[in-house]
């Protein structure tokens, strides 16, 4: 049996079938093709696969599609504005915040739902924002780092 | 594709959720948040024929303070829960609890109801359920019935919902006057699962003598562990009562098991040290 929902990613209007057994993660990675979104361990532990459902964050691997028919998703590749990489994005190039970028597209939706939600996090609330994506090649400094160089490119740009 | 195949049902009303759970049977499993279903999904570890998904069933979203407490929906999410100023005024422990629950983006879509049916002995809901003598509510085609907390938790993963039921909501009963609450616990890491918990309300007098004072313990047995430690403090102030007796007690009624992440005696250590921190904090909110 396969059903057909409807997903807007990134802004745009996607329909897709698929049987209702296929994760979030798939179907955009597979049905979609959209392998921004790394999976990782598929059982919620690493976050490498998180994306925004509807602004927050949430694990595309512990999600089935069917059940978010309708809503907007955001992935790694709808971060990015018409005029080039998101605040986010650019922090974490500036400040080193990836070393192989598997677990990247996670921790960049984490991280810009984060600063949404709390545009001058502390750095307990950092850590806290991000305990629940791993970074195998344990670049936590840097990640730390980068989400609070992120706070301070948006501060500047809403300043602007 | 990592579940095994399912009939799936996403029913838009309650009543047409009951009906399905009811020609079921056992082999229908409800999905809320998924937070723990799917990786047992994922892993096949469950291979459910039937699955009823209940988040288009609005109905069940909301969360209510009420007179007497606080009643919680079954798709109300543990961030929104732990946001709520409303509910962190009436029952403070809520919100102590969820902050150790998992991560903030599993508690996006993971919901409270879903975790106290889960019945996971080493988390941190069923504990502040079991804790505060609160409630489920669980419906079926032609009828309602709340199980106490008591009753509610039967072993590890299991509870007294019966084939065809659905957790509609719970009851968490509002914290007393002169009552201060608590939820310590050491995990192998901020998120995971404690190796031991331990949660603590305390009750003091006019006088700021320690009146009453209940624990619950998580990771140290079947299902959470209530220990009434009233007598132990001897209706002394705060400051006087002997608390390490007092967990000496709370330890002497675990029964806790050894497995790859601690023995078992280490576990009743953390027991005790944590009825200390859980019951002191406690006791400093009280008054």
């Amino acid at each position: 049996m396969r059903y057909d929902i409807t997903l807007v990613v990134n802004g745009i209007v996607r329909r897709v079938g698929v049987p209702a057994r296929r994760l979030l993660s798939d179907c955009l990675r597979h049905d979609l093709g959209l392998t921004g979104t790394h999976v990782g361990c598929e059982h919620g532990v690493c976050g490498c696969c998180t994306v925004l459902l509807d602004g927050e964050p949430v694990r595309s691997c512990l999600t089935f599609a069917v059940t978010v028919d309708g809503r907007q998703i955001t992935t790694v590749e709808g971060l990015a504005g018409p005029e080039g990489m998101s605040p986010v994005q650019r922090a974490f190039a500036e400040c080193h915040g990836l070393q192989c970028g598997f677990c990247t597209p996670g921790f960049l939706c984490t991280a810009t739902a984060l600063l949404r939600q709390n545009p001058t996090p502390t750095d307990e609330e950092v850590l806290e924002g991000i305990s629940g994506n791993l970074c195998r090649c344990t670049g936590y400094q840097n990640i730390v780092k980068s989400v609070h160089r992120a706070a301070e490119l948006m501060a500047e740009e809403e300043g602007r | 594709m990592k579940p095994a195949p399912f009939d799936y049902y996403a029913p838009r009303d309650l009543g047409e959720a009951l009906d399905v759970l009811a020609e079921a049977g056992e082999h229908g499993k409800v999905l809320a948040g998924g937070q723990s279903l799917i990786p047992l999904l994922n892993m096949r570890l469950a291979a459910p024929e039937r699955l009823v998904d209940i988040n288009r069933i609005a109905s069940l979203e909301p969360f209510e303070v009420t007179p007497d407490g606080v009643r919680i929906g079954a798709l109300a999410r543990h961030s929104q829960v732990e946001r709520s100023e409303g509910i962190a005024a009436v029952q403070p422990l809520l919100r102590q609890a969820l902050r150790l629950v998992a991560h903030p983006v599993i508690r996006n879509r993971g919901t409270v109801v879903g975790s106290l049916v889960h019945a996971d002995p080493a988390a941190e809901l069923p504990a502040v359920l079991a804790l505060l003598g609160g409630s489920v509510r669980l419906a079926r085609a032609g009828g309602v019935r709340d199980v106490p907390a008591g009753e509610f938790f039967t072993g590890p993963l299991e509870s007294a919902l019966e084939p065809g039921e659905l957790a509609v909501s719970a009851h968490f009963p509002r914290l007393p006057e002169r009552t201060g609450s608590s939820f310590v616990e050491v995990a192998r890491r901020h998120g995971d699962y404690a190796l031991a918990g331990v949660a603590a309300v305390v009750t003091v007098d006019d006088d700021l003598r320690v009146s009453e004072a209940r624990v619950v313990c998580v990771g140290v047995g079947p299902v959470p562990l209530t220990a009434d430690v009233s007598g132990w403090c001897e209706r002394r102030p705060a400051s006087t009562v002997d608390w390490a007796a007092v967990a000496r007690a709370v330890q002497d009624r675990t029964e806790p098991e050894a497995d790859i992440h601690a023995t078992a005696e280490y576990r009743r250590h953390l027991v005790g040290v944590l009825a200390v921190r859980a019951l002191t904090e406690a006791a400093r909110h009280a008054l």
